[in-house]
């Protein structure tokens, strides 16, 4: 009776509430640094995504030129009714100069102002021979008209109309002159100049001029890359949990195989592109610069993480299913791959996925085996050279040309965006999988 | 799900069993080297391939020293065929090719490259003498006959004439070829001008009073690319960055050119020989490669032609100072007799 009494009277003691009031302030205040750090993080995380998109969101765009081009058979060297073949074979100086020569009409240059025919021939790409020559083999009877072209602008030109660099600098300070900032304006006027879908930045390769490079060889390269790491790497991680997780007796010899394989997802990813060199180049003689190795290398990059994630997840199984499973008479084996793999398979792809966002991202092992590098043609195999989607990204901040820094921006979107299509096909497959009990 | 497991377990294994003893062929370039001459080469490779005659070749970044190792590591479809330097190659590299059976490399000299001193637009421009720069980023320089570790930390200290601003570098890092001509051109040129360091009779000892850079955080070694440079520069306003002139006239908006000895570094006076600072750069070619890569010899002749390295040639237009017309006959005569240079 005293002790209930004495405790009533302390519970309701100042004493008591002040300790009370001071635990209660205690969680306040950590709720309150709880979302901070996620204010804080959230901060971050809109600061990137805005640098990262305004400055690339540019980079889908580029600058053309609408300018009428006359392609008589003349000036083209070849007969009417011409074969595409034979329109393929036309040089491409020729097919350049036909180009520029409709914009000297479009601009009113005379013939014989040479300095300034030879200014506004930096106002069209180096690529405007390549477009001619695809439109003239998709239609091989244009030969003999004239066609209204949008042909490339040149990437001096571009930064201006996306107004990235400052058109009132003084004219030693700006890449066009004022001559050709002149023309700029009046084509824009007629409606002759604007900004448009760069599509070259899907379909095309590496190049030294910025409305000319895309991403297509990195893209397809990448995805050449993902497919390996998924095809070595899920069956040999998946096989090796298992066996480590079900079947290996636990000794000591087991013990240091696994000490090894969690070391193993700690090392520098540029130690596997040295062991890739020296495995798959110098012995395996496969060919430099293909995805085939990248895929290789990356694959045993990621195997640690999938084994690691694999073995975690069986180990989640409840054992009343193994044990049921045994008990109405199926083997060991029927356990394992009827029941346990496929309840552990949601938490599997969650480590495939935890390694392959890791792979994509991967530059430093791709240098040894030669995958940073300017890559021109879309690959058709993984055996033939490409790049990856951060190398290219890593080339071009290196550029010194200024379109490039947009284009920078727009490979890290379109990174992105790869990284969450392979993020979202594995949600919806963990979701088909993912049982309760 | 044991199906599919087993299935993608053997067509590893039949890829890991497979593979060994096959050799590729090739039928592309390779080609690595110095991020000096990766723009240069990028274009030529591009149009190469462009042409249509043959595959467009590889080409791999990673700095001179690298893309040298990398040409020295053997004979054969998987390694490369062409390294890209700016700046010849080495006895020791030489020796490392004899080492692993590459012989019969051949060099290719193919123009110029200027190296400019810069600050960003806006702030006052400086009028270099290859002494100032020693003064200001030597870790020892002379002072009244004896050198002493280096105590300037204004510009103006190094030179009256310069502004009261204290002094920020940002120079190439050691992996560049870039740096050994920034060193030789400037660094020990200036040096060379003080008595007190023609006294030391010691030949290493003497480079190193010229070559050395001090460390005490006024002058940044940059590893990466001149877009890293130019970043340092636009955080730190005061201060001065190394360029090569190509990536110069790209960014003329956002930074000038200093004089050096009175000349302005300009495509004129980098061929004309009046500005100071400037190297050749190259390619090395292995010679056993030409018959058994389809597309190399015509990628050489290809580059050393008018249309690339001319005075009108593509490659200028990035920014490359074309050789004066009779060099480059030279070049091209020099490629054709097949001159090995071991």
């Amino acid at each position: 009776m005293t002790d209930a009494s004495t405790a009533k009277a302390y519970f309701q003691s100042e004493a008591a509430a002040k300790l009370v009031r001071k635990r209660y302030a205690a969680e306040r205040r950590f709720r309150f640094y709880g979302m901070a750090m996620i204010a804080v993080a959230m901060f971050f995380l809109a600061v990137l995504f805005y640098t990262i998109i305004s400055g690339g969101i540019m980079g889908f765009q580029t600058t053309s030129i609408k300018v009428p081009v006359p392609l008589t058979a003349e000036s083209l060297g070849v007969e009417q009714g011409a074969t595409p073949e034979q329109l393929r074979d036309i040089g491409g100086f020729k097919l350049t100069k036909i180009a520029r020569n409709a914009l000297y009409t479009q601009l009113g240059i005379a013939d014989a102002e040479k300095p300034l025919k030879s200014q506004a021939d930096k106002l069209l790409s180096n690529g405007i021979d390549t477009q001619l020559r695809e439109i003239l083999q998709n239609d091989p009877a244009i030969v003999g008209s004239t066609v209204d072209v949008w042909l490339l602008a040149h990437g001096a030109v571009d930064p201006f109309v996306k107004g990235q660099i400052d058109r009132n600098l003084p004219e030693d300070q700006r890449l066009l002159n004022n001559q050709q900032l002149a023309w700029v304006d009046r084509l824009e006027k007629d409606g002759r100049l604007e900004l448009q879908f760069n599509s070259g930045l899907f379909t095309n390769g590496a190049s030294a001029d910025p409305e000319l490079a895309g991403v297509a060889v990195a893209l397809i390269g990448s995805l050449f890359i993902m497919i390996l790491v998924v095809a070595a790497a899920l069956p040999i991680g998946v096989g090796a949990a298992v066996y480590l997780e079900e079947f290996a007796p636990r000794n000591r010899f087991t013990d240091l195989v696994e000490v090894n394989i969690n070391n193993l997802a700690a090392v520098p990813s540029i130690v596997f592109g040295i062991l890739g060199l020296a495995i798959f180049i110098n012995f395996m003689h496969l060919p430099r610069s293909a995805p085939i190795v990248g895929g290789l290398v990356l694959s045993l990059m990621t195997l640690p993480t999938v084994i690691i994630a694999t073995r975690a997840a069986l180990g989640a199984v409840p054992p009343s299913i193994k044990e049921a499973a045994l008990g109405v008479g199926a083997s060991k084996m029927q356990a394992v791959f009827h029941h346990i793999l496929p309840l552990a398979m949601p938490g599997i792809l969650t480590g495939l996925i935890i390694g392959l966002a890791r792979a994509l991202g991967e530059t430093a092992p791709l240098i040894m085996i030669g995958m940073v590098a300017a890559v021109f043609e879309v690959p058709s195999s993984p055996f033939d050279p490409a790049t990856a989607l951060p190398v290219q990204i890593y080339m071009w901040a290196g550029m010194p040309e200024r379109g490039f820094v947009a284009l920078t921006s727009a490979a890290i979107i379109i990174l992105l965006v790869f990284l969450l299509t392979m993020n979202a096909t594995a949600v919806v497959l963990r979701k088909r999988f993912e049982r309760r009990w | 799900m044991l199906k599919t497991t087993l299935f993608g377990l053997a067509a590893i294994a039949v890829i890991g069993a497979g593979a060994p003893g096959v050799a590729f062929a090739r039928d592309q370039v390779q080609i690595a080297g110095s991020s000096t001459v990766l723009p240069f080469a990028t274009v030529v490779a591009e149009q190469f391939g462009k042409a249509g005659k043959f595959k467009s070749p590889v080409v791999e970044s990673g700095g001179s020293s690298a893309g040298l190792k990398k040409f020295c590591e053997g004979v054969g479809p998987n390694f490369i065929d062409i390294a890209n330097s700016s700046r010849p190659i080495k006895k020791a590299e030489i020796d490392a090719c004899h080492g692993a059976g590459v012989t019969g490399i051949i060099e290719v000299k193919f123009g110029y490259d200027g190296i400019v001193l810069a600050t960003p637009v806006k702030k006052p421009n400086f009028a270099f003498e290859p002494k100032d720069v020693y003064l200001a980023l030597a870790a020892n320089v002379p002072v009244k006959g004896k050198l002493v570790p280096n105590p300037y930390k204004t510009w103006d200290q190094v030179n009256p004439k310069f502004p009261k601003h204290k002094i920020v570098a940002f120079i190439p890092g050691e992996k560049h070829g870039t740096r050994e001509v920034f060193e030789e051109k400037l660094l020990t040129k200036g040096c060379e001008t003080f008595p007190e360091v023609e006294a030391i009779a010691d030949k290493d000892a003497k480079k190193k009073a010229c070559t050395q850079v001090r460390k005490d955080g006024l002058v940044t070694d940059i590893d990466g690319d001149y877009t890293e440079t130019l970043a340092r520069l636009k955080s730190e306003p005061d201060g001065v960055g190394v360029f090569g002139l190509s990536f110069y006239e790209q960014n003329v908006d956002k930074v000038q050119v200093a004089t050096v000895s009175g000349v302005k570094p300009s495509v004129e006076s980098i061929s004309d020989g009046t500005y100071p600072v400037s190297r050749p750069l190259y390619f090395y070619v292995k010679k056993t490669h030409l018959a058994a890569i389809p597309g190399l010899k015509d990628y050489v002749a290809f580059f050393l032609s008018e249309d690339m390295i001319g005075d009108d040639g593509m490659l200028a237009e990035k920014g490359l100072i074309p050789a004066p017309a009779k060099q480059r006959d030279q070049f091209r005569a020099a490629w054709k007799a097949g001159k090995m240079i071991d």
